[in-house]
């Protein structure tokens, strides 16, 4: 690895100081991601500000129901947090689907938002890769797409994001906050990510010195049911072939409130919205589940080698709003 | 005999293991350790023109960058695999092409990045195809009985398929590692690696070197998985020996990344195989056509051989086997668990569950009809095969009975449920050659000496227990001396060869140590012995056989496959530590999950080098893959293949067992899918 400098914050501000003055800067968190990174010759900063050390460690609920959860609040012990296992199955879930028990002791609320693809070409320095080095190809296209985006791609860029917990956030409503050097600042998850575009070296609509401190989660409506799916080619610890956050409340055998945010199938987090539009006020069967993934699925564009998503994102979109919306959900 | 051989015994160096203090190769204490990293080619084919060093020669911290122009001479280079660094010639994308040794590891791979590499590049080709213009027959194809065409022609059922398997690559615990100290005032060097034969190590590597076998020691006390591809040294032991011979006096560590084990250090060939079966209408066989595919290095010769198995598996008056070779712009293929044994009966045993289904037999019953009373390959007795036995048992503990035959109308919720059964094979192989020393240590303790190679398999505990019965002592009055090559000689642990070839030898020692010495012999006492000859007589052949039994349940929107069930039974002969020997058979099945479900090495054509190369992309199953498995082995003793009676048990576990998968998610769903790995994808139909 390149030789860098490092830095350990003692406190938020100085940490967006730290990395905002200096060009090459960046945050280390539980580094479950970034460490890897400097291995392989992805990145090099020139200096590293330890954050991991700030205390941004704490669960709160707001009066309003709603739950402020610290950057730094480890994955575990967010999954089996006693109010996110009540009012958030689907984020414990997603949560637990990830990973493994030892990254999940090490990896950060923050850190996991930021986590970056794992598209083998973006980790293999000697192919091209706009994501990596901007202008010198996608070398995904053409290429081993198993995993690749299906959804929102674009010809610079067919990566996804590989977060189980930011779908979940996703669906959730979920808000980001974050510091800044002209103070704090938010944003909601799905506003977060964005699609490659021209432009897929930049995966966040942060900048560089922008510092996560919290995620927010809205309070649930009264009856939500939610639940996490992932389809993966192994029992655990691996990356979401298709995965699907859902929500659902019923009133009177008709959808009042769904929403579905799908993992796996794009550049970022995809909240469901049109899939949304078709569930909202019309009765809780199979044809209007049907119709509501099909109004999706139709604006999907597979790759040579990943089609296979399309009808597996279908039948779990389906199965999950049955299993939500079922008499003895 | 007191009994030491069947007794169930924990492993002699477990406390050692599970405490950390076993130390491999890495990890050993070395004065003045130096570090280094390669520095690998960025084409599949060509010439290089420049390199340039200067940059990270400048690096603080860098004592040397060997290139092809200043690295040092071979003395022997008949081996293109382990000619390193003595000519501009790319072969593969990869290829080692220089080295930096630092103080550090770090500084060692930062300056790797500032050589900078200029080549000619010439076009290259890493794709396998059967109808590859430059494709040859390995050999002349096997033809054994009468005509396999007119048998063919004749049959009243045909099966005739293509199969697949994929690149496979073995991705043990411990990176390959070597570091290697060269002491240039009595010009002898020293190589800690992690490797499965010391003493092959030494005669493949001092003639390369220019060294006497005594100029070269090898120590290897404790290795964490080989699976065949610590066989042999490969690239990383020449490349650390050269290292050392630049920086005389220092320890040159080099532990390969996991990305690198996708390169230099051996995998399984792709197979592409097209096999016909023949039969009559109650399933009797009556040919056998295989003929397979597999690559070939520019840089090697292995050969990945999945046709053979055909030869003795089962009865058919007319059979052909051929294997051809493709040669590619790819890293030499090496052993991986039962090379040749596992493709081939993948194709095999997934062929015959389709003749079950043609001739409506149930798959157990097929096999039962097709049991050849004599090897059909040679016409020679078997010393013992009980692969009848296997299957018996097998049905009985995984409750085969009254199994309804029909595909796809089971369901568990949305789940899918199937059964299917293979049958398992793997030759006996003893290697002569190996030595073990004996000597009393006076008060009726021994030490038993011999450069056997433990890779995880519980060598340190077998060999301990063999020796105690052979003595007539208990195991607690043994030491066991192995893994480094200045131990008498003895064979590598390949082909599950290794209890059988030095067990042997150390049953021979010790006969003639209680001959030499009687049975109350003084301390100090010492003789060394061993086996110069395979004891199995002419006219025999001798194997272990098994039978594998699944059920899998197969999710039909999502394509996920998953596998509750499976149960193994085994004839391996007599079972030395039943602990063990389970675990190495477990440890084959479930690289026969692997195998099945998981396992891809996915050759991107247009780089021409592995992208899948960390264990994120290339999948082995993890834990919560691996429920209700469970192996156990037939009361057996093979006396006429070893005087202790076993027969090989480290590789038979993974072959056939994908078969069994396949022939499983083929009950559950209807699908018949013969291209390995069976992967959502490939179940969702892409």
């Amino acid at each position: 690895m390149n030789p860098f400098d490092y830095e350990r914050a003692t406190d938020a501000a100085g940490a967006v100081t730290s990395v905002a003055a200096r060009p090459g800067a960046t945050f280390l968190a539980g580094g479950t991601n970034l460490v890897d990174h400097l291995k392989l010759g992805i990145t090099s900063p020139e200096l590293l500000v330890d954050i991991s050390h700030l205390p941004l460690t704490t669960i709160e609920e707001e009066a309003d129901g709603a739950l402020v959860i610290g950057a730094n609040v480890r994955n575990a012990d967010l999954a089996a947090h006693p109010l996110v296992r009540s009012r958030h199955p689907v984020l414990s879930r997603a949560l637990l689907s990830g990973a493994s028990g030892q990254l999940r002791n090490l990896a950060t609320t923050g850190g996991n938002l930021l986590q970056r693809t794992r598209c083998v070409y973006f980790q293999d320095v000697t192919t091209p890769c706009n994501k990596r080095v901007p202008g010198s190809g996608c070398s995904a296209i053409g290429g081993h797409t198993e995993q690749h985006a299906i959804l929102g791609a674009s010809e610079h860029c067919v990566a996804v994001h590989p977060s189980d917990m930011a779908v979940a956030l996703a669906a959730l409503d979920a808000e980001v906050l974050f510091l800044g050097p002209d103070g704090p600042g938010s944003v909601t998850v799905e506003e977060l990510h964005r699609l490659p575009g021209d432009a897929p070296e930049q995966d966040t609509v942060l900048d560089p010195g922008h510092l996560i401190t919290a995620i927010r989660i809205p309070a649930p409506a009264p009856g939500a049911r939610s639940t996490y799916r992932k389809a993966r080619e192994r029992s655990s610890f691996a990356f979401a072939l298709v995965s699907l956050a859902a929500e659902t409340v019923v009133e009177d055998g008709v959808i009042a409130r769904a929403r579905l945010a799908l993992g796996g199938v794009a550049h970022k987090p995809w909240r469901a919205h049109r899939a949304e539009e078709v569930l909202r006020g019309a009765p809780a069967t199979t044809e209007t589940f049907t119709a509501a993934a099909e109004a999706e699925l139709d604006h999907a564009r597979p790759l040579e080698g990943n089609a296979f998503k399309v009808p597996m994102a279908r039948t779990m979109m389906i199965a999950a709003l049955e299993e939500l919306t079922g008499e003895d959900a | 005999m007191t009994g030491a051989i069947g007794t169930s015994t924990a492993r002699v160096d477990g406390i050692a293991k599970v405490t950390g203090t076993a130390r491999y190769a890495y990890e050993h204490p070395f004065t003045d350790p130096v570090y280094l990293y390669p520095v690998q080619a960025t084409i599949t084919r060509g010439k290089i023109d420049t390199f340039h060093a200067s940059a990270a020669e400048e690096v603080d911290g860098v004592l040397a960058v060997l290139s092809p122009w200043n690295a040092p001479r071979l003395a022997d280079i008949s081996d293109p695999e382990l000619t390193l660094l003595q000519g501009p010639e790319v072969k593969f994308r990869g290829q080692i092409i220089g080295a930096v040794i630092a103080t550090t590891p770090e500084i060692a791979r930062y300056a790797q990045s500032l050589v900078e590499v200029g080549y000619a590049e010439e076009e290259h080709d890493t794709v396998l195809r059967t109808d590859h213009p430059d494709r040859y027959p390995e050999d002349d194809p096997q033809t054994i009985g009468d005509d396999v065409d007119q048998a063919l022609s004749d049959a009243e059922i045909v099966i005739d398929q293509q199969y697949s398997t994929p690149e496979e690559h073995n991705t043990p615990m411990e990176p390959h590692t070597s570091v290697a100290r060269w002491h240039a005032e009595e010009q002898h060097l020293t190589l800690t690696t992690a490797t499965q034969g010391p003493h092959s190590v030494v005669d493949t590597l001092a003639p390369l070197l220019g060294l006497e076998p005594q100029q070269l020691r090898v120590v290897s006390p404790h290795v964490g998985g080989g699976f065949g591809s610590k066989a042999a040294p490969h690239a990383h032991d020449v490349l650390a020996a050269l290292g050392a011979m630049a920086v005389p006096g220092r320890s040159v560590k080099y532990a390969i990344t996991r990305q690198q084990g996708f390169v230099f250090v051996g995998y399984r060939s792709p197979t592409q195989q097209h096999l016909r079966l023949g039969a009559r209408a109650d399933g009797t066989l009556t040919a056998i056509d295989h003929e397979s595919f597999s690559q070939v290095s520019p840089v090697g010769s292995f050969s990945e051989n999945a046709s053979s198995i055909s030869a003795s598996m089962y009865a058919a008056d007319s059979r052909r086997l051929v294997h051809h070779l493709v040669p590619l712009d790819v890293p030499p293929p090496h052993w991986m668990r039962a090379p040749g044994e596992a493709p081939g009966m993948f194709a095999l045993e997934v062929a015959m569950d389709e003749l079950a289904v043609a001739a409506g037999v149930d798959p157990v019953e097929l096999r039962l009809r097709n049991d050849p009373p004599r090897d059909p390959a040679t016409g020679n007795r078997w010393t013992s095969r009980r692969l009848v036995d296997c299957l018996h048992e097998g049905a009985r503990q995984f409750g085969w009975q009254d199994r309804d035959p029909r595909p796809g109308v089971r369901r568990d919720g949305e789940w899918l449920v199937g059964t299917g059964m293979a049958s398992a094979t793997y030759p006996h192989v003893m290697m002569p050659g190996t030595k073990a020393t004996i000597r009393h240590n006076g008060a009726g303790r021994y030490t038993v000496r011999t450069g056997a190679a433990d890779i995880g398999t519980g060598a340190w505990t077998t060999l301990t227990l063999i020796s105690a019965d052979a003595l007539g002592i208990s195991p607690d009055r043994v030491t066991m001396e192995i893994g480094d090559s200045s131990l008498p000689t003895a064979t590598v642990a390949g082909g599950s060869s290794g209890t059988s070839s030095w067990g042997s030898a150390i049953v021979a020692a010790a006969e003639m140590f209680r001959r030499q010495h009687g049975e109350d012999p003084d301390a100090g006492a010492q003789t060394t012995g061993g086996v110069s000859e395979d004891p199995l007589a002419e006219g025999y052949t001798a194997a272990s056989f098994g039978a594998h039994f699944v059920e899998v349940r197969v999710h039909p929107g999502t394509g996920e496959v998953r596998v509750p069930r499976m149960r193994g039974v085994f004839s391996i002969g007599r079972v030395i530590n039943p602990r063990t020997v389970r675990s190495q058979l477990l440890g084959g099945m479930v690289m026969g999950v692997s195998m099945a479900l998981h396992e891809r090495s996915v050759r991107d054509p247009r780089f021409g080098h592995v992208v899948t190369q960390d264990l994120a992309s290339y999948h082995v199953p993890v834990h919560a893959d691996i429920e209700d498995m469970d192996a156990s082995w037939l009361d057996d003793s093979d006396e006429l293949a070893t005087p202790m009676g076993s027969r090989g048990a480290g590789e038979i576990g993974i072959v056939g067992s994908a078969a069994a998968i396949a022939n499983a998610v083929y009950h559950a769903t209807g699908l018949r899918l013969r291209h390995l790995p069976l992967t959502p994808a490939v179940l969702l139909g892409d």
